[in-house]
């Protein structure tokens, strides 16, 4: 029984690395350029975790096979050294490969969520809601209007419950169901949420980042790549979760000017 | 066996007492064991439900139109049920199957035996404990019955969506209030298990039973009990928060200016940061509520079989006690991408990385075990070899989400569910299967049958990778999770992988009835069970099988050896009892 627990045991090892290897399964394009540091930290991790993986799995298919009681009395032997190398080398390789880990990576954390976007980025105002996402430019003068969330009315198409009337900013607020962006351009997007929990994720973009209701979170990213990828919500807002999506239209900065002046108010 | 001091223990008479509202510990045990398994039944059931739908999302489930008229009109089932499916599977799973039954169920009915003690400390909290967890599991299930339907804001019940009632959806009105009662109950029933447990170890131990011969199971308890202390009681009062938010107008976790369905909410000045929190400073110390006594059962059980000591005992203990300590620092890498300070993003994942160094430590040492023993191969052994391997696979699919930098990626995707499945999900199952395999016999009278013991083992281990292993291929290919249905653009790519793994688990699931028929069937006929099956050392099997009401027949058992004695020439094979008094015979 334990040579077939062993035979197994290592089948479904090689058979889950091999697929990973494989990349049967795997990101799709990056079109970002913080991307490429993602993308080097997870094949970085992906061969660390993958060795131990292997290792400890087979080592342990090995030992299975090899040690089972087969009524002879064969004495008992100690694992060679007994606890302490085996302790000391593991806490050795562990915290060395966690050092570098953490230390690479927080150079890659650090490059989305800690250092500050461009000064000359593309500001968008992102406001989530049960079940859709809204995209806000702040027109030609560079300001948006206040919100007003007693005025809010979906009906009406006030999503932001913006007062054009008496708010000057607000008048030439450009609103939209899309996030239209212009290629090579750094965007800063500043996301806050109407009712509930959301999330904004596009996977090809590499990030993802919460909507929490109260607070306005900034996140900020360039893409490299024309390109229409869906936006979609990962955090769990009701029943109509499945179906939050937008979408995320990446432009030539001659189409985006276009775009802009096609539905200035 | 040498015996002192005669019991006090006076023996329970008639049914209600003996079966019902006992204060036996070994009752109650038993009764934590079968709510699990009624409730493991329950969550089962609707995760196989929600894995039809997610491989067949336009395929009726026969019979299920009748049971939910609304909800799955002709037995399709609705985006709305799917998420109440989910949240009902993950609340029912993770407190009342991976916290009752390795914590509660066989951490009652065998600590104070491997203690040497006759019952807990407090034998009327005891049986508090169990009942109050039993009308919190009535409380939940009760959600199923309301009009507006059970819960849909998951088992993390992230505020505002938990708190603001039903404006924000089905299933957010009276089922998410019974959510938040029946959780805060539970919290009452575990504490005063928790109590009890540290109470016991530190005050019951029999003559002998230093701290140091104490097996790793009943030190795993106990580690798992003081983590219990602190997560329930903070729990608790998070849940009473809540339900005040919802039925009070209080504002804990609401900020002012929602407009949710269209009407704007009468709160203000609330966080739902602070549920977050709150919720998280529990959620992961929970995980290792429910793993650590896998790690005690596995660590107590594995040299059992191996007839070797456990390598490294010691330093067993001391890396359960680091992981204790650690899992109270690493809970903000669940908040990564919560809007929380991105700095401290960066603080919570040190301490989470750094507590896989003894995580992997016991892994080697229990690999280290099993090199050069006698592996003997009975049922429990295979589920706890079983066990360090899918605690491997999940524990390394952590070491990606540690990491901010690939987490704002992988979070939110399937990668997540694939990985906590393996490592507090199927890794603590299997530490409950090795539980009940081993102390079958003594909680019972009678053995397992161990040829459909291995051909449950075998078909579980296959259809369990076959489930959890996909799950992160399709996370690396961004496959969110908490969705209803994967047919249109951007995922519908995902649509085959997703019926491959609704087929392994209905496979999984329908290989767990060969458990269940062996479960019940040796219960009633199985063969008679000597008082020491497995030839192990510890307390539990100095006594009888079953053991008398009070332990160890009115006598207290006095403990010469440590459990670790395998290996040795004792006197009636090569292992030495606790409470034997021979000593090793070096040859």
């Amino acid at each position: 029984m334990g040579r077939l627990f062993a035979v197994v045991l290592a089948v479904i090892t090689i058979v889950s690395a091999a697929i990973f290897i494989a990349r049967i399964w795997w990101l799709p394009p990056d079109i970002s350029v913080l991307g490429v540091g993602i993308d080097h930290q997870m094949t970085e991790t992906m061969i660390a975790s993958g060795v131990l993986f292997v290792v400890c799995q087979l080592v342990l298919a090995m030992f299975v096979w090899q040690y089972g009681d087969a009524g002879d009395a064969r004495p008992i032997k100690t694992f060679p050294g007994g606890a302490t190398p085996m302790v000391v080398i593991a806490t050795i390789l562990v915290s060395a490969e966690i050092l570098v880990l953490t230390l690479v990576g927080t150079k890659v954390w650090g490059g989305i969520f800690l250092s500050p976007p461009d000064p000359s980025a593309l500001h968008i105002d992102v406001q989530a809601e049960q079940f859709a996402y809204y995209f806000r430019y702040p027109g030609p003068d560079g300001k948006f209007g206040a919100i007003h969330p007693e005025l809010i009315d979906d009906g009406n198409g006030n999503f932001f419950g913006l007062d054009p009337a008496n708010d000057t900013a607000a008048r030439d607020d450009i609103v939209s169901a899309s996030l239209v962006i212009p290629v090579n351009k750094p965007i800063l997007l500043t996301l806050h949420s109407k009712d509930v929990g959301h999330a904004f994720y596009v996977p090809e973009l590499r990030i993802q980042q919460d909507f929490v209701p109260g607070l306005v979170i900034p996140l900020h990213f360039t893409a490299t790549r024309l390109a229409k990828e869906e936006i979609v919500c990962t955090q769990l807002c009701g029943l109509g979760h499945y179906n939050m999506r937008a979408y995320l239209e990446v432009e030539s900065l001659g189409q985006f000017q276009q775009w802009l002046k096609d539905h200035a108010p | 066996m040498e015996t002192t001091a005669t019991s006090h223990h006076a023996p329970p008479q008639g049914f209600l007492r003996k079966y019902v509202f006992s204060l036996d510990h070994k009752v109650i045990g038993k009764q934590y064991l079968d709510l699990a398994l009624v409730a493991v039944v329950i969550g089962m059931v609707l995760s196989w439900l929600m894995r039809f739908h997610l491989g067949f999302p336009t395929t009726a489930v026969p019979g299920l139109g009748k049971l939910a008229p609304t909800a799955a009109a002709g037995g399709v089932i609705t985006p709305e049920l799917y998420l109440a499916l989910m949240t009902m599977h993950g609340t029912i799973m993770v407190f009342f199957v991976l916290t009752t039954a390795p914590f509660a169920g066989f951490g009652n009915f065998v600590l104070p035996i491997q203690v040497g003690a006759e019952d807990m400390a407090f034998p009327r909290f005891n049986m508090m404990s169990f009942w109050v967890t039993f009308v919190a599991f009535l409380v939940l299930v009760a959600a199923f019955f309301v009009p507006e339907g059970p819960p849909i804001s998951g088992w993390t019940a992230y505020a505002p969506l938990s708190a603001i009632g039903k404006d924000a959806g089905p299933g957010l009105g009276t089922g998410q209030t019974l959510w938040a009662v029946s959780i805060a109950l539970f919290c009452v029933g575990q504490l005063l298990g928790a109590l009890n447990f540290i109470a016991t170890t530190l005050d019951l131990r029999t003559k002998g039973m230093t701290l140091m011969r104490m097996p790793l199971s009943t030190w795993a308890w106990f580690i798992t009990s003081v983590i219990g202390l602190i997560a329930f009681s903070v729990l608790l009062p998070a849940c009473i928060l809540l339900i005040l938010d919802r039925v009070a107008g209080t504002s804990f976790f609401i900020p002012g200016g929602l407009v949710v369905s269209d009407r704007l909410q009468p709160h203000s000045g609330g966080s739902p940061l602070l549920w977050q929190h709150l919720f998280w400073f529990f959620g992961h110390p929970e995980v290792y509520i429910a793993i650590l006594p896998g790690f005690g059962i596995v660590s107590h059980i594995l040299p059992v079989f191996a007839r070797k000591p456990l390598l490294g005992p010691k330093v067993v203990l001391i890396c359960l006690i680091a992981i204790a300590f650690l899992s109270y620092t690493v809970w903000g890498h669940h908040m990564f991408l919560s809007g929380m300070n991105p700095l401290s993003a960066t603080l919570f994942s040190v301490p989470t990385l750094v507590i896989t160094i003894p995580a992997t430590i016991v892994v080697l040492l229990w690999i280290g075990t099993v090199y050069g023993a006698r592996m003997r191969f009975t049922t429990p052994a295979l589920f706890c070899l079983g066990f360090i391997s899918v605690f491997v696979s999940g524990g390394i699919s952590g070491f990606f989400l540690a990491q901010p930098s690939i987490d704002t990626y992988l979070h939110g995707t399937y990668f997540v569910v694939g990985h906590f499945h393996f490592v507090m999900g199927v890794a603590a199952m299997f530490g409950i299967f090795a539980g009940v395999y081993f102390w079958f016999p003594k909680m019972y009278g009678r053995m397992m049958n161990d040829k459909l013991g291995k051909l449950h083992f075998t078909l579980t281990l296959i259809g369990v990778y076959c489930v959890f292993m996909p799950m992160h291929y399709l996370g690396l290919a961004g496959n969110v999770r908490r969705y209803s249905t994967f047919t249109d653009d951007y995922m519908k790519g995902s649509l085959p992988l997703h019926r491959f793994i609704t087929i392994a688990a209905l496979f999984t699931g329908a290989v767990q009835l060969i458990f269940f028929y062996n479960l019940i069937h040796s219960r009633l006929r199985g063969a008679k069970a000597p008082d020491n099956p497995w030839q192990a050392t510890s307390l539990e099997w100095s006594t009888s099988s079953p053991p008398p009401f009070d332990n160890f027949g009115g006598h207290h058992p006095v403990v010469t050896h440590g459990p670790n004695e395998y290996g040795v020439k004792g006197p009636t094979g090569d292992y030495i009892m606790q409470a034997s008094s021979d000593q090793p015979v070096t040859s």
